[in-house]
C-alpha cells in the first residue's frame, strides 16, 4: 500500500507542470503584438490545468498568430493557410484523449478558411478556437482582411477599403450549433485568461474572438476603445463570467448577460461602437460531432475480420 | 404455347447490352445476368452505361443507361470489342451506341415495339423510321412486345420489364432459371418476399417467353469455379481494401465517379469502428485526414480529378510534414468539369508532379478490379512505413466495372497497428533523417518526449523552422531519398508474351486486360509483340530498360491525350507525348513512341490489335534501307 502511494504522488508530482514547462523559444512577433498577450494567458491555463504537454496539439493556419505553436512546448501543427480547423477536427475524431487548440487569424479564418469556420461551428467538435483578430494581414505586410473597418488603408487599398467589415461574432452566432462564443481584447489580461479558461472548459467548439493589437500595421486603430474604457462593455453574469471589482472600478459599462440568451447574444455581437467584452453565448446541450460519430465498442482485428469477412460473403459465390 | 425450333450456337464470348431510359432497371438487369454468368463459371466483365444527367429526357440518345456484359468461356479482362447483341427499351438510346460504333455490324437487336404503335404519332413515326434504317444497315431486329407482356403480370411494366429482359437473356445464353432465381433473391433480399416473388415471377415470364418465340440460343461453356470467388466493381473493391487495411478514417467529398465507393464505405465502415467522414469541401476532406494520419491513424481521401487538383496544397502539406497519407483518385475524362462519368488517364502527372516545389509521393496504379483491393492495402502500408503520401490511380471504367476474383483471405499483415505511444528516447528528434533512406521514426501526439510543432515551413532534424540553405537542402535531399528506398524493394514488373521482340508494349492502370488481349491476339498470328504493364508509376521499378532494349520498338498505350503525328503542324520538336511515354522516355532514353486515344470509353482491344499492327509495320525510313 505504502510503495503504491508512493508511487502515485510520484507520479503526482511528474505530472505537475511549470510554466516553462510549456514555454518553448523566443516568440518572434514584434514589441506590443497582441499575440504575446494571448500566449501568456494560454500558458497560464496549460498549468493551471495541469495539462499533459504531449497530450496537447495546438493546430494553427499561417499568419502571425498561426506561429502560436511553435512558442509552446507541446504537440504542434503549423499548416497551411485557412486549414487550420479540418486538420484540428481530423485529429479530434481519431484522437478524443488529446486537447486540442487551434490558433487562426482574422485571414485565415474569416477569408480563405470562412468555410471551414462555417462547418466547424456546425460540428461543434470539443476544441478550444482563438481567433487573433487584428484586422490586417500582417504576414504578407498590410493588406486589408475582412475584418478591417471600412476606410482602412493598406497596401492593397491605398485609398481606404471599400466595404463594410466582417463581424466575427455575429457570423458565428448566427450558425446552427453554435455552442460558445465569447470575445476578449488583449490588453485586459485578466479578463482575456478568464475567458480563454471558460472556453477551454466548455465541452464543444468554443470560438473566442480576440482583439489583437498589431503594433506594425494597424498601430492606432484600437486606440479609441484602449484610451476610453466606456467603450468597453463587461458581460457580467452568474452563469457567465463575473467581473471582478477591482475591474468593474476601471470598466464601468456592465452589462448582466445571460449568456444562454441566444437572441440577446446576437444583438450584443452588433454592437459596433462598443467592444463587449466576455461570455455571448454558451450551450453545453449541443452535442459534439465526434460523440454522435462515435462506434460503439472495441475496434479488434476480430472484430475487423468478422466485419470483413460478412461483406465478402455478400459478394461470394461459392463452387456448387 | 408452341416451342420454337431452335439453332443452338456455342460460342466462344459474347457482348451484350441492355439499354433503357434513366431509371427503368437496365442497369440492375445487367449486374445480374453477369453476376449469373458468373456463378455458372464464365468469364465475366460488366461494365455501366451512365448518361451524365440524373434523369435525361425520356427517349433521347444521349440518355442511354444500361450495363454491357461480356462473357466468356474463359476469363474474362476487359469489356472487349463492338456488342454482338443489344436488348433495348427504345429505339433511341439505342441509336447512341449505334452511331458512337458500339455495334457489331450484323448485330442481334431485341427491340421494345410497343412504341410502334404508340398514341402519338411522332414516336410511332421516329420508332418506325428508325427501325427501318437500323435493318436497312444490316442489323438484325427483332420486335419484342416487352410491354404487353409485362403488362400482363404487373401494373407498372416501366418497373419490371428489366427482369423480363433478365429472363430473355438466361434463356439465350442458356443460363439456369435457378440460379437467376437465388441471384435475384440476393439482390432483393433486403426489400420484403413480395418484391423477390415479383421479380421471379416477370423472370420467368421472360424466359417462357424466349422459349415459345425465338428461334436460336445460344451457349458460352463455362467451366465451374473450383473456388470461392466474389464479383464487385472497382470502387466497392477500393472501400473493402480501406476496410482490410485497418483504416479507420475515410474523409472525402462527394464526386463522381469516385463516389460510389463512399457510399459503400458509409453502409459498412462504422461496423468495424470505421468512420466515413463527408466534409465541406475536398480541402477540407484532405486536411481532415492529414489532421488524423498526423494524430497517428492513417487516413484515406477519396476523389476524382477536380477535387484532386483541390487538394494539391495539402497534399504537399503532408509531404513537407511526412504524414502517411492514402489519396485514391478515381480518374474521369478531364481538365475542368470534363466528363464526369467517362474513363480517361489522364491525372499521371497531377498525381506524380503535383503541388508546388519538390513534393516526392508515391504514385500506384490498380490494373483489375482484385488490383482496387490489394492496391489500398498496400498503399497504407507504404504511407506508413514511409511516412509518404500514397496516390492511388484508379479511374472511371475500374471504378464501374465488374469482374470475379478469389475470394482474398484475410491477413493480420493488411492491419495497421495499434497508435504508437511509446516514449521518444532521450535526444531523438522528429526528423532524424536516416542517411542512407531518409527515413525517420514517425512522432506521434501522446508520445512523451515528442512534443514539436510539425509545420509546412521548411525545418530542421528538430522541426524548427530553418532557412538555413544547407537544412533546407538536406530536408529536401532525404523526403526524395525515401521514393529510392522503397524503389530498392520493387519488382522489375514481369512481360506479358515473349522476352524479346519487335514490339513491346508499355501500359499502366485499367488498360492491362484490353492490351494484353491484343498482344496475345496478334502472338497466336505469329507477331513478336509483348507487354509491361506497370503498377508503380512513381517510383518506377527497376529493369525497364534491360527489358525495352530486348525489342526493336517500344510504345505506350494509355487513355491520355498524345499528339497526332499525322498533324501537319506536328513534329519532334512540338510533339506531345502521353504521360507515360514521356516518364518513360525521360527515365530509360529509350526513344518510346506512344498511341493514345481520349473517347471517353474504355479502349477496346480490337482497336489496340490494330494499332499494334500498324506499329508493327516497317516504317518508310527503315524500309528504304
Amino acid at each position: 500500500m505504502t510503495m503504491m502511494a508512493t508511487e502515485c504522488l510520484l507520479e503526482l508530482c511528474e505530472q505537475r507542470h511549470e510554466l516553462e514547462d510549456y514555454q518553448s523559444g523566443v516568440p518572434r512577433w514584434c514589441t506590443g503584438c497582441g499575440d504575446n498577450a494571448i500566449l501568456a494567458a494560454v500558458q497560464r491555463l496549460c498549468r493551471d490545468e495541469g495539462l499533459r504537454p504531449e497530450k496537447t496539439v495546438f493546430v494553427s493556419g499561417i499568419g502571425c498568430s498561426s506561429r502560436f505553436p511553435h512558442y509552446m512546448r507541446t504537440y504542434g501543427f503549423h499548416g497551411i493557410h485557412g486549414r487550420a480547423l479540418p486538420v484540428a477536427e481530423g485529429v479530434r475524431l481519431a484522437r478524443p484523449d488529446l486537447t486540442v487548440f487551434v490558433n487562426t487569424g482574422d485571414g485565415d479564418c474569416c477569408s480563405i478558411g470562412a468555410a471551414h469556420w462555417i462547418h466547424a461551428i456546425r460540428y461543434n467538435m470539443n476544441m478550444t478556437v482563438f481567433l487573433h483578430d487584428n484586422q490586417i494581414y500582417g504576414l504578407t505586410k498590410m493588406q486589408a482582411s475582412p475584418t478591417s473597418p471600412r476606410g482602412t488603408k493598406s497596401n492593397t487599398t491605398p485609398r481606404g477599403s471599400t466595404l463594410e467589415a466582417l463581424q466575427p461574432l455575429s457570423v458565428t452566432l448566427g450558425v446552427q450549433n453554435v455552442s460558445f462564443v465569447a470575445q476578449a481584447v488583449d490588453w485586459i489580461p485578466e479578463s482575456l485568461f478568464e475567458i480563454v479558461k471558460a472556453a477551454y472548459h466548455h465541452q464543444g467548439f468554443s470560438f473566442v474572438r480576440i482583439v489583437q493589437r498589431c503594433p506594425e500595421w494597424l498601430p492606432k486603430v484600437w486606440d479609441p476603445w484602449l484610451h476610453d474604457p466606456k467603450r468597453i462593455l463587461m458581460l457580467d453574469h452568474p452563469q457567465g463570467m463575473q467581473v471582478s471589482d477591482g475591474l468593474k472600478q476601471v470598466y464601468k459599462n456592465q452589462l448582466a448577460h445571460d449568456p444562454s440568451n441566444l437572441d440577446r447574444a446576437r444583438e450584443i455581437a452588433s454592437d459596433t461602437d462598443r467592444i463587449p467584452v466576455g461570455i455571448l453565448y454558451r450551450n453545453p446541450e449541443v452535442p459534439c460531432y465526434e460523440e454522435l460519430r462515435a462506434t460503439p465498442g472495441l475496434r479488434t482485428t476480430a472484430k475487423l475480420k468478422q466485419g470483413l469477412e460478412a461483406e465478402l460473403d455478400k459478394f461470394t459465390f461459392w463452387p456448387q | 404455347m408452341q416451342t420454337a425450333q431452335k439453332t443452338v450456337t456455342t460460342l466462344k464470348e459474347h457482348v451484350v447490352e441492355i439499354l433503357s431510359d434513366s431509371g427503368e432497371g437496365a442497369q440492375r438487369c445487367g449486374q445480374t445476368l453477369g453476376a449469373i454468368a458468373a456463378r455458372t463459371g464464365n468469364g465475366i466483365w460488366t461494365v455501366e452505361i451512365i448518361p451524365a444527367e440524373i434523369r435525361p429526357p425520356a427517349r433521347s440518345i444521349a440518355g442511354a443507361s444500361g450495363n454491357r456484359i461480356r462473357i466468356g468461356s474463359t476469363r474474362v479482362s476487359n469489356g472487349g470489342d463492338e456488342t454482338d447483341l443489344v436488348v433495348a427499351f427504345n429505339e433511341q438510346v439505342l441509336l447512341g451506341r449505334v452511331r458512337a460504333g458500339e455495334l457489331k455490324p450484323g448485330c442481334t437487336i431485341l427491340l421494345e415495339n410497343m412504341w410502334r404503335s404508340h398514341g402519338d404519332a411522332a414516336i410511332a413515326a421516329a420508332y418506325a423510321e428508325t427501325h427501318a434504317r437500323l435493318v436497312e444497315a444490316g442489323y438484325r431486329v427483332l420486335e419484342i412486345p416487352m410491354e404487353q407482356a409485362c403488362r400482363a403480370l404487373v401494373s407498372d411494366p416501366r418497373r419490371g420489364k428489366n427482369m423480363f429482359a433478365l429472363g430473355m437473356l438466361c434463356n439465350l445464353y442458356s443460363l439456369e432459371l435457378q440460379l437467376a432465381r437465388e441471384q435475384i433473391a440476393l439482390t432483393f433480399g433486403k426489400k420484403d418476399a413480395a418484391v423477390v416473388a415479383q421479380n421471379v415471377k416477370l423472370l420467368e415470364a421472360g424466359h417462357e417467353w424466349a422459349e415459345a418465340n425465338l428461334d436460336f440460343k445460344y451457349v458460352i461453356p463455362a467451366k465451374p469455379v473450383t473456388a470461392p470467388q466474389v464479383v464487385i466493381n472497382g470502387n466497392t473493391a477500393i472501400a473493402l481494401g480501406v476496410l482490410a487495411s485497418g483504416m479507420e478514417i475515410c474523409a472525402m467529398y462527394p464526386i463522381t465517379p469516385a463516389t460510389s465507393a463512399s457510399h459503400y464505405l458509409s453502409d459498412v465502415f462504422e461496423k468495424v469502428g470505421g468512420i466515413v467522414h463527408q466534409a465541406e469541401d475536398e480541402i477540407a476532406a484532405c486536411a481532415f485526414a492529414i489532421g488524423a494520419s498526423y494524430a497517428g491513424k492513417c487516413a484515406v481521401t477519396i476523389t476524382s480529378g477536380p477535387g484532386y487538383s483541390l487538394k494539391q496544397e495539402a497534399i504537399g502539406l503532408a509531404v513537407m510534414g511526412e504524414i502517411p497519407l492514402v489519396v485514391v483518385n478515381v480518374q474521369r475524362g478531364g481538365p475542368s468539369t470534363g466528363q464526369p462519368t467517362k474513363v480517361e488517364q489522364g491525372d499521371l502527372m497531377a498525381a506524380i508532379f503535383g503541388s508546388h516545389g519538390d513534393a516526392p509521393k508515391v504514385v500506384m496504379a490498380p490494373s483489375t478490379i482484385e488490383d482496387c483491393f490489394y492496391s489500398i492495402i498496400t498503399a497504407r502500408r507504404i504511407a506508413e512505413t514511409f511516412n509518404m503520401v500514397v496516390v492511388v490511380l484508379s479511374d472511371a471504367s475500374l471504378a464501374t466495372s465488374q469482374q470475379p476474383f478469389a475470394r482474398p483471405e484475410f491477413s493480420e499483415s493488411w492491419v495497421a497497428p495499434p497508435v504508437d505511444q511509446s516514449a521518444i528516447p532521450e535526444g531523438m528528434k522528429p526528423y532524424d533523417w536516416n542517411e542512407a533512406t531518409g527515413l525517420a521514426r514517425r512522432f506521434i501526439p501522446g508520445q512523451p518526449n515528442g512534443m514539436h510543432t510539425l509545420t509546412g515551413l521548411a525545418h530542421d532534424r528538430a522541426s524548427h523552422v530553418a532557412y538555413d540553405p544547407e537544412v533546407n537542402e538536406e530536408s529536401i535531399h532525404f523526403r526524395s531519398l525515401k521514393l529510392a528506398a522503397l524503389q530498392k524493394t520493387l519488382k522489375t514488373p514481369p512481360v506479358f508474351g515473349g522476352d524479346s521482340g519487335d514490339l513491346l508494349v508499355v501500359g499502366w492502370g485499367s488498360t492491362q486486360g484490353a492490351i494484353e488481349e491484343a498482344v496475345a491476339t496478334l502472338r497466336a498470328e505469329g507477331r513478336k509483340v509483348s507487354s509491361v504493364h506497370l503498377r508503380f508509376l512513381q517510383p518506377l521499378p527497376g529493369g525497364l530498360k534491360r527489358i525495352m532494349q530486348r525489342f526493336r520498338r517500344v510504345m505506350t498505350i494509355e487513355g491520355n491525350w498524345s499528339d497526332r503525328p499525322d498533324d501537319a503542324i506536328i513534329d519532334e520538336d512540338n510533339r506531345r507525348y502521353s504521360a507515360l511515354a514521356l516518364l518513360l522516355r525521360a527515365r530509360t532514353l529509350v526513344d518510346v513512341d506512344c498511341w493514345s486515344e481520349v473517347r471517353g470509353e474504355p479502349i477496346k482491344p480490337g482497336t489496340i490489335r490494330r494499332v499494334l499492327l500498324d506499329a508493327l509495320k516497317p516504317k518508310a525510313k527503315e524500309r528504304a534501307r
